[in-house]
């Protein structure tokens, strides 16, 4: 992994999602009002299908058994270390992003946790009161005035869209946790992550599973949860786009 | 007699007040206390510690009661609506309360020592949307905006968004690949509803 970490790399990478996935745009007039732009469709359900395998067989039981065993708890703890890992990320992104208000608080997160909340485990910023960060470079691009581009589905990490994959890769490849000189471990953001992630799959089981195994077309509803939910967070969804109540035609009914 | 007398004035007075202004128009105030209500039932229902099935029945009662369900059913099942039977049209809207209220009646046990309060409302158009804030145990709290409106002639919610997803379109995406699974077929659909629920 180590070779990764050299800047051409990561621009090597950069520059082949935008060609794979940057020829593709969506008519500005139709993500104004909120329409999903699939052009991939066929191969994203492929990659949905697969990714279903590898719930149900590994990542759906793993979850389950590790929530069953830790202790609610530690599976928090653990959540917070991962989130805190990421916090020097954020600052950088919000700076980037114009934000440094943003950049502040997430380096003040990430002072308070790493010291009084023991190396991250525990969540003193929060119980303070201190406002949450939650930002990524997907939101960097899209403050910059990148489009959101094609909605993908990725092997194994799920929902996304052209530039939040973009997002992914940039902060996974410059995230300064991963340059630190006195690094304890390679990747340990990555494993911090995965773990993460293994709490919210295992904590929120029914949820997710009504999703993926529930429905009429889990694909589909996955992608529209995504999507909205993603466009909410960047503030990309004006105001709520609303069937006028007075105007349906509800005879009948 | 005074009295008999001021009520009488009083009387006659709100009585031409009325076309002008009628006492029950929907406003801020009605649609933040619609929605404090509904959330109170809820939060009843959940601590009653009764049965799935017997939540799952008062849930239904407390959607028929606060929510709009026709247009909540016609914006579901969308341009099917216009070649669904009159008798379709009222099965449907019978199989998705039911439906509905199963499957987020299930979701409600994670509500389970959380709260929703509300936060402010603002007038769209010719709603209202009322903005809430989920706090859940282990969670970060998140917005749930509960829109609001006095179409049916008694205020009523209509739709909701949970940190930006559109429930209905959700339920719409749903009801649309079911019929696709049964070949369009919206009988067939209705029935696969009853099931489910």
């Amino acid at each position: 992994m180590r070779i990764f970490t050299k800047p051409r790399f990561v621009f090597a990478a950069v520059a082949l999602v935008l060609s794979l996935t940057g020829c593709a745009t969506q008519d500005p007039a139709a993500q104004a009002a909120g329409e999903v732009f699939d052009p991939y469709e066929n191969t994203n359900r492929s990659i949905h299908k697969f990714n279903l395998t590898v719930d149900r067989f590994a990542f759906r039981p793993a979850s389950k058994g590790y929530v069953a065993i830790v202790p609610e708890p530690m599976v928090t703890s653990f959540s917070s270390f991962a989130e805190n890992l990421s916090m020097p990320g954020q600052a950088i992104n919000a700076l980037l992003q114009g934000n440094p208000k943003l950049a502040g608080q997430a380096l003040t997160r990430f002072a308070l946790n790493t010291t009084i909340g023991f190396l991250g485990l525990a969540n003193p910023a929060s119980d303070f009161g201190f406002a949450e960060v939650n930002t990524d470079f997907g939101k960097t691009l899209a403050v910059w005035g990148v489009g959101e581009g094609a909605y993908v589905e990725l092997p194994v990490y799920g929902p996304s869209t052209a530039r939040d994959a973009t997002g992914i890769l940039v902060d996974f490849f410059t995230n300064p946790i991963g340059y630190a000189r006195n690094n304890p471990a390679d990747n340990i953001s990555i494993y911090a992550e995965i773990v993460r992630r293994m709490g919210n799959r295992g904590r929120y089981s029914d949820t997710i599973d009504s999703i993926l195994y529930e429905s009429a077309d889990s694909y589909a509803q996955a992608r529209l949860l995504y999507l909205q939910n993603r466009r909410f967070e960047l503030g990309e969804t004006a105001e709520i786009v609303e069937i006028d109540p007075f105007e349906l035609d509800t005879e009948g009914f | 007699m005074m009295h008999r007398r001021s009520f009488l004035t009083g009387l006659t007075a709100s009585a031409a007040l009325v076309p002008a202004a009628p006492l029950w128009a929907l406003n801020e105030a009605g649609a933040s206390r619609l929605i404090n209500s509904l959330v109170t039932d809820i939060n009843k229902v959940i601590a009653s510690g009764k049965a799935e099935n017997a939540m799952f029945r008062d849930f239904e009662r407390i959607f028929k009661r606060y929510s709009d369900t026709s247009y909540i059913a016609a914006y579901a099942l969308g341009v099917d609506a216009r070649r669904a039977s009159k008798t379709q049209k009222r099965n449907f809207s019978k199989a998705f309360q039911s439906y509905i209220s199963r499957k987020y009646g299930k979701r409600f046990r994670e509500f389970i020592g959380g709260s929703l309060e509300v936060k402010s409302v603002k007038k769209v158009k010719k709603w209202y949307e009322v903005s809430t804030i989920a706090r859940l145990q282990g969670q970060a709290p998140f917005e749930v905006t509960f829109l609001v409106s006095d179409r049916s002639g008694k205020d009523l919610f209509f739709n909701m968004f949970i940190e930006g997803v559109n429930l209905l379109l959700t339920e719409r995406t749903e009801i649309g690949a079911i019929l696709d699974s049964n070949k369009g077929d919206i009988d067939a659909m209705i029935a696969e509803l009853q099931r489910l629920s």
